[in-house]
């Protein structure tokens, strides 16, 4: 059995987290009690209730608030204080601090704790960090945490999920940490898996609208916004969007946690969908999202949740993949779904999805025999796709809006250890990754022929 | 005569279970005791209190599988795995398989080589050796190929028959093409003989054949099983005087042309599939009435090995698996042409971009052993187009 470790990092990092582990706690107990099948948690090896002993987490933050939240709350027994490691004065939304000044100071501190974790485990296979890349903990010391990993733990998988910050998004600096952060997400994370805050609202807002035009409630049991059921007792304005991260994680997880008749291990992941090795990010759009939220909606088939996956409307970065080009695409499907759908729904979404030349059956499948909690199905789709060129391009217009001006570039500038030049690489290192995904859509409608095999002297 | 069978990974383990049920329920329902007896000592050993013990050794790199297998075993009280005939580790080889080739084979060498030692010494005549693993994953596929080849080291004398499995086209794994290109490639000069079903061939059996709505991985496997049980089941050919000795393993699988035999260049192609060899194996009603005569004709083979030479005929009265009369064709011919072009077609359109070429690179496969697998691939593409 092999085990992960999660390791949470910053203000939104650590409330996805508890979301996370909330729903997979309930999850596990709710499987449990119907004695479906038990030798699982394998994932973090833990503890069928939410009684004593401790899950497979770090907790970071530079400021208190949040992990004394969950210290206070109902999961506090689950975490023990040898997990957890705050401040008190925060990153002040400045990457460099994250990185620079906190990352050094808690250094050894971090590489103790992570340790720690690791040696409670028997089998580790793969870190998941959760982080926020607008910030300046999360993305400042989130991905200085990456780093340690990779010098640390260099065989073990990482994968990591940043939560992109909006355009309109209150932290002034947030495209100077973004992109500072993506530098080292591009470097030392074997994948990535993007989400942008304005499409979480956006799911959230749609959802809501749902259910109320129809005048129903969401469903009690619908663990797909909303915490309720669970620990969360009065909904926080983050925490339907925060939910929907958490399913995505769980969704990524499921196998490493449960049985299922074509297993995917986690490190399946990169091996399967990286082709080149800083292409690793990944877009991820979870299904049935809306219909699950609403009693009233009739359940979707398991065909129109295949196709589900691919609309715009699902996905959780605001991109079309389907009008760009795929170099490759994950299906995780779990509960009541078989490998004739599986098949079926391949044959018949094929053709309506351009992929890069070289990989036309670019497809991976999993399945997870256990659904998330409160569903009969459900699917997780994970695509390389070259649409990320402009939500990265995006980003790129913001950050050199701010760079030409120089404009709150002295924060950063005042840290220590942190040089200007820092700047213009990171902003290169965005560039050429733009670059590469321009370069493979640029074969998007050309006729490529077969390259010309081998001749053999027969 | 025993054979040894070697479960390799996912597939391997899943597709060794579903055999070794249907040969042990096939024997004990056999209405002849020499036909369950010669099956039994081919497939098991008894225990000293009595028990079906299946001459098998089980590996993956993660223990669910294995598991399963084992328990589903055990609890068919039927016949069981051998306690301590199981190897696995706790993390898979990611579908790379260079990871089980470099990484995992040679790390586990030892306890595996010993593993098929201890088997193998249980049997009073070893008529050979079967791995049985899939083409697409990272474990059966690397470990299974680094295990062949420990196998050829260790028994330079004894017959290897690798069962593969060749992915569905789409779906399972999106680097098994160079997976599979790998693996065929040192398969091919390591093992005597190479049985393959194709998981799509196998997909639509189910589906049009035996009109199955959901297909599950274990209707399939159970196919799978039914076909391998129907070759490997004791049958009686021309020369075995009414006794069950044919090993199962042992016919000439490998035929190649005569060295001083010139091909002519610039063939015609032709829809025609030319075989080299064809066995066939009849069981159950009146077998020794069926006529046969058309897989004689001279027209299907080369010109260079004559028709009675390369058709075999394994005849037995016994029915298999409840089946009244069942015929089974194990071709060797330009069939899996096709299927292997596409495979390498596939996997040097991809090697062409070098795309995911540096998750392999990073556990010591270079770019040259690409090359050379591909370029011995070739050949052998060329060897089967060029048959006449």
């Amino acid at each position: 059995m092999t085990q992960s470790v999660v390791v949470q990092v910053g203000q939104c990092g650590n409330q996805v987290g508890y979301r996370f582990w909330d729903l997979a706690l309930r999850e596990h107990a709710y499987v449990n009690k119907k004695g479906l099948y038990d030798e699982a948690i394998s994932m973090n090896e833990t503890h069928t209730n939410l009684a004593g002993g401790s899950v497979q987490a770090v907790l970071v933050d530079m400021e208190e608030g949040v992990v004394n939240q969950i210290r206070q709350g109902p999961l506090k027994d689950v975490f023990d204080s040898t997990q957890l490691l705050t401040d008190v004065s925060g990153s002040g939304n400045n990457w460099a601090m994250g990185y620079m000044t906190y990352g050094s100071a808690y250094r050894e501190q971090i590489i103790e704790k992570l340790r720690k974790m690791a040696e409670h485990c028997d089998c580790l296979q793969c870190f998941f960090l959760i982080h926020s890349m607008g910030g300046g903990t999360g993305s400042g010391l989130g991905t200085r945490v990456l780093r340690l990993l990779e010098d640390e733990f260099p065989e073990v998988c990482r994968i990591v999920t940043s939560v992109y910050p909006s355009e309109e998004d209150d932290v002034v600096t947030s495209p100077y940490n973004s992109v500072l952060a993506m530098r080292e997400l591009s470097e030392y994370a074997d994948c990535v898996l993007p989400v942008e805050n304005q499409s979480l609202m956006n799911i959230v807002n749609r959802i809501r609208r749902y259910s109320g035009k129809t005048g129903s409630a969401v469903r009690m049991d619908s663990t797909v916004i909303s915490g309720h059921g669970g620990l969360s007792t009065g909904e926080k304005p983050f925490d339907a969007m925060n939910n929907i991260v958490a399913n995505l994680l769980l969704h990524v997880t499921s196998s490493a946690r449960f049985q299922g008749s074509l297993n995917m291990d986690l490190n399946e992941i990169p091996m399967n969908l990286v082709p080149f090795p800083r292409l690793h990010y990944l877009v991820p759009s979870l299904t049935p999202l809306y219909s699950l939220a609403d009693v009233s909606m009739p359940p979707r088939r398991v065909d129109q949740m295949f196709s589900d996956a691919f609309s715009k409307e699902q996905q959780l970065i605001g991109a079309e993949p389907r009008h760009s080009l795929y170099l490759a695409c994950a299906l995780l499907l779990r509960g009541d779904v078989g490998v004739s759908d599986l098949q079926r729904n391949i044959q018949r979404l094929r053709p309506t999805l351009p992929f890069v030349w070289w990989n036309q059956e670019g497809w991976k499948a999993g399945l997870c025999s256990v659904p998330p909690f409160g569903h009969t199905h459900s699917l997780l789709a994970l695509a390389n796709n070259t649409c990320l060129k402009a939500t990265f391009s995006r980003l790129k217009e913001r950050f050199m809006k701010l760079y030409r001006k120089k404009a709150h570039l002295h924060h950063y500038l005042h840290v220590e250890g942190l040089e200007q030049s820092t700047f213009s690489e990171a902003v290169s290192s965005l560039s050429s990754l733009i670059a590469e995904y321009q370069q493979l859509d640029n074969t998007k409608d050309r006729v490529i022929p077969n390259a010309p095999r081998l001749s053999i002297a027969t | 005569m025993s054979v040894v069978t070697v479960q390799l990974g996912q597939c391997g383990n899943q597709v060794g279970l579903e055999l070794f049920d249907v040969i042990s329920n096939d024997a004990r329902e056999a209405q002849r005791r020499t036909y369950g007896s010669a099956c039994y000592d081919r497939f098991f050993h008894q225990t000293t209190n009595g028990e079906l013990e299946a001459r098998a050794v089980l590996i993956d790199m993660e223990p669910k599988v294995i598991n399963h297998s084992m328990t589903k075993a055990a609890k068919s009280g039927k016949w069981r795995y051998g306690e301590k005939s199981h190897f696995s580790q706790k993390q898979g080889s990611g579908n790379n398989w260079a990871n089980g080739f470099c990484v995992h084979g040679p790390r586990n060498k030892e306890v595996v080589e010993e593993l098929v030692r201890r088997e193998v010494e249980r049997c009073e005549r070893l008529a050979g050796l079967m791995p049985i693993m899939s083409v697409a994953g990272g474990t059966g596929s690397g470990v299974g190929t680094y295990v062949t080849q420990c196998l050829r080291d260790t028994f330079p004398k004894s017959f290897i028959l690798n069962h593969l499995m060749w992915p569905y086209s789409t779906g399972e794994v999106i680097v098994q093409n160079y997976n599979s290109v790998l693996t065929l490639a040192k398969l091919y000069r390591l093992s005597d003989a190479i049985l393959v079903h194709e998981n799509n061939t196998i997909h639509r059996i189910c589906s049009q054949l035996l009109n199955i709505k959901h297909i599950t991985f274990s209707d399939v496997n159970r196919v799978i099983a039914h076909q391998l049980g129907s070759v490997l089941q004791p049958a009686l050919t021309q020369d075995s005087y009414g006794t069950y000795s044919r090993n199962p393993l042992g016919i000439d699988w490998q035929v190649r042309p005569p060295s001083n035999f010139e091909r002519t260049r610039g063939l015609p192609t032709h829809n025609f599939n030319r075989s080299l060899a064809n066995l066939l194996i009849l069981r159950g009603k009146d077998v020794y009435s069926a006529e046969t005569g058309n897989f004689e004709e001279p027209a299907l083979y080369t010109s260079w090995l004559p028709s009675n030479e390369a058709f075999n005929a394994w005849k037995s009265t016994v029915p298999f698996d409840k089946y009244e009369k069942s015929a089974t064709l194990v071709n060797n011919s330009q069939s899996l042409l096709l299927p292997l072009d596409n495979i390498v077609e596939k996997a040097w359109n991809m090697f062409a971009s070098r795309a995911y070429v540096h998750q392999y690179t990073k556990y010591g496969i270079t770019e040259e052993d690409f090359l050379e697998s591909f370029t011995s691939l070739e050949q052998v593409i060329s060897s089967y187009r060029h048959l006449c």
